[in-house]
């Protein structure tokens, strides 16, 4: 769950991303951000996944205040929220099966327990078999899946996508937000930034409208 | 997979993956690790003549004596008791007796000036105590110690010792000492600073890459451990190839030297670090390089933290 509080953000610029914000994506819920760029769609996502703090109001997740979290504890809580992003930000010079694993690798989890779940996160998304491949080999739809295979493969309670078709034709974008609504389906709260409104139609549960910063919908 | 043997294959693989990278770009390796080796051959061969210059001037203060000679007419007992005494003080490595009559004979045979010795109707010469000091006793105090302690004993007419030279080579060694530290100082910062500056920008060419990682949940400490690798190991080569350039040079001086050694009666060799000193080198530089590394990482890595 997320839950947004009367949130303020003020950049160390003097922009105004967010003013007085307050939104409620439930546990297993998949809820869409829309707006133009700079509504505040990506403020939002860095304060979700703690890249950012609220310069007032508070941002709580899974029960737990980010304000208050100091900072060594943040690597924890990342490790339980799976990101993606618009271009994959993958390590193009790491196979697939590295990239997957590296969420695993910094949990330090035990060796046999990542092949098992990166074979399993890599099917999920459609690419068992491409473990050795580089990530510049595949296409851009399958490097998006592997941006997603990473981000699930620590079997997050949180999804969070950062316009993540906005790269892909619409069959592809399709792919992914059913991919998507997968893993909301077995519980996951997914929370995706998107303009893409006919995608947002078809698969929003909760859409959250944002306008200069302020939530209108 | 217990917590420790997994702490340990992170730990072995951070390493093997560090010197893996620095095996990827020969080049540049091997410019950081020579200036590195150089910055550490350095002091270390400063290190190597300050203690062969020692070990030379030890041997040359096993010849250093102390002259007592005695009031005139002194009794020949009274010489023996203070000879015997001075045996005992623990600075003192030995001590012989001169009696006047044994001085004033190699006297007559060594000066030439037998017929007029001849003449005499006395012997002019005082018993004299010859008291050599054990090598660990030749320092300036320690002589002038000794010397008043013998000038306090009853009989003695005059102490004869030139520790002026004593001082002066202490003076020099102490100063080859300062001058070893102020260098090693110095070069070590050096050090510190090139790999401190080669982490750096590794770190800034692997941007993205500590950006994801930090993203899904790596910490900073696992974040910086391939870095530290890597700047112990730069330091560690480092070493090894300036113990190859110290053995290239010694090497190269041992014929001059034995010349020299031939010239003065073969009292002269050089050594080479000791399997202590070796191991410090080595691991001064493991050292030095973890510490820049992690100086050349602290900077970089708070930078993608969140702004309140």
């Amino acid at each position: 769950m997320i839950v947004f509080d009367r949130v303020h953000k003020r950049y160390p610029n003097g922009r105004e991303a967010l003013r007085d914000v307050s939104l409620r994506v439930a546990q297993g819920q998949m809820a869409f951000l829309t707006g133009r760029s700079g509504a505040g769609k990506s403020s939002i996502l860095k304060l979700v996944t703690l890249l950012e703090r609220p310069t007032t109001g508070t941002v709580t997740v899974n029960g737990q205040m980010t304000s208050t979290l100091p900072s060594r504890a943040i690597p924890a809580y990342r490790r339980r929220m799976g990101v993606v992003f618009q271009d994959h930000q993958l390590l193009v010079d790491r196979p697939v099966y590295d990239n997957v694993a590296l969420p695993l690798i910094v949990a330090d989890t035990p060796f046999r327990e990542i092949d098992r779940r990166v074979r399993a996160a890599l099917d999920q998304v459609g690419l068992l078999g491409k473990e050795k491949s580089s990530p510049s080999e595949l296409s851009i739809g399958e490097q998006q899946r592997v941006g997603i295979a990473r981000a699930v493969v620590g079997k997050p309670t949180i999804l969070v996508a950062d316009e993540p078709t906005g790269n892909l034709d619409h069959a592809l974008a399709r792919d992914v937000m059913r991919l998507f609504k997968r893993f909301q389906e077995v519980g996951v709260t997914v929370l995706i930034a998107s303009h893409d409104e006919s995608l947002v139609r078809e698969f929003a549960q909760h859409e959250i409208k944002l306008n200069d910063g302020q939530v209108t919908k | 997979m217990s917590a420790a043997s997994s702490w340990f294959s992170r730990h072995a693989q951070a390493a093997v993956a560090a010197l893996g990278r620095l095996l990827r770009r020969p080049l540049g390796t091997l410019l950081t690790t020579v200036a590195i080796a150089i910055a550490l051959a350095l002091p270390a061969g400063l290190w190597v003549f300050t203690s062969n210059v020692r070990a030379l001037t030890s041997k040359v203060t096993e010849t250093l004596e102390i002259s007592v000679y005695l009031q005139p007419g002194t009794a020949l007992t009274a010489a023996e008791k203070l000879a015997s005494e001075a045996r005992r003080r623990k600075e003192v490595a030995k001590v012989v007796l001169v009696p006047a009559d044994a001085g004033l004979e190699q006297f007559r045979r060594q000066s030439g000036f037998g017929a007029a010795i001849e003449a005499l109707e006395s012997n002019p010469l005082p018993h004299v105590l010859t008291v050599q000091p054990r090598e660990s006793a030749t320092d300036a105090r320690s002589m002038s110690e000794l010397r008043k302690y013998l000038s306090a004993q009853p009989d003695v007419d005059a102490v004869q010792v030139d520790t002026e030279w004593v001082r002066r080579l202490e003076a020099i060694l102490y100063f080859l000492q300062v001058a070893f530290i102020a260098l090693a100082s110095v070069l070590g910062a050096g050090v510190v600073a090139v790999i401190g500056n080669s982490v750096r920008l590794e770190i800034g060419s692997r941007r993205a890459e500590i950006e994801v990682t930090k993203l899904v949940g790596g910490s900073n400490a696992f974040v910086r451990r391939p870095f530290l690798y890597e700047g112990f190991l730069y330091g560690l080569f480092g070493g090894l190839l300036a113990l190859g350039l110290g053995t290239l040079v010694l090497a190269a001086l041992q014929e001059p030297i034995a010349g020299v050694s031939a010239l003065y009666g073969g009292r002269l060799g050089i050594e080479g670090l000791n399997a202590d000193e070796t191991l410090l080198l080595l691991l001064s530089g493991g050292l030095l390089g973890l510490f820049g590394a992690w100086v050349g990482a602290a900077r970089h890595l708070a930078r993608i933290e969140p702004r309140d």
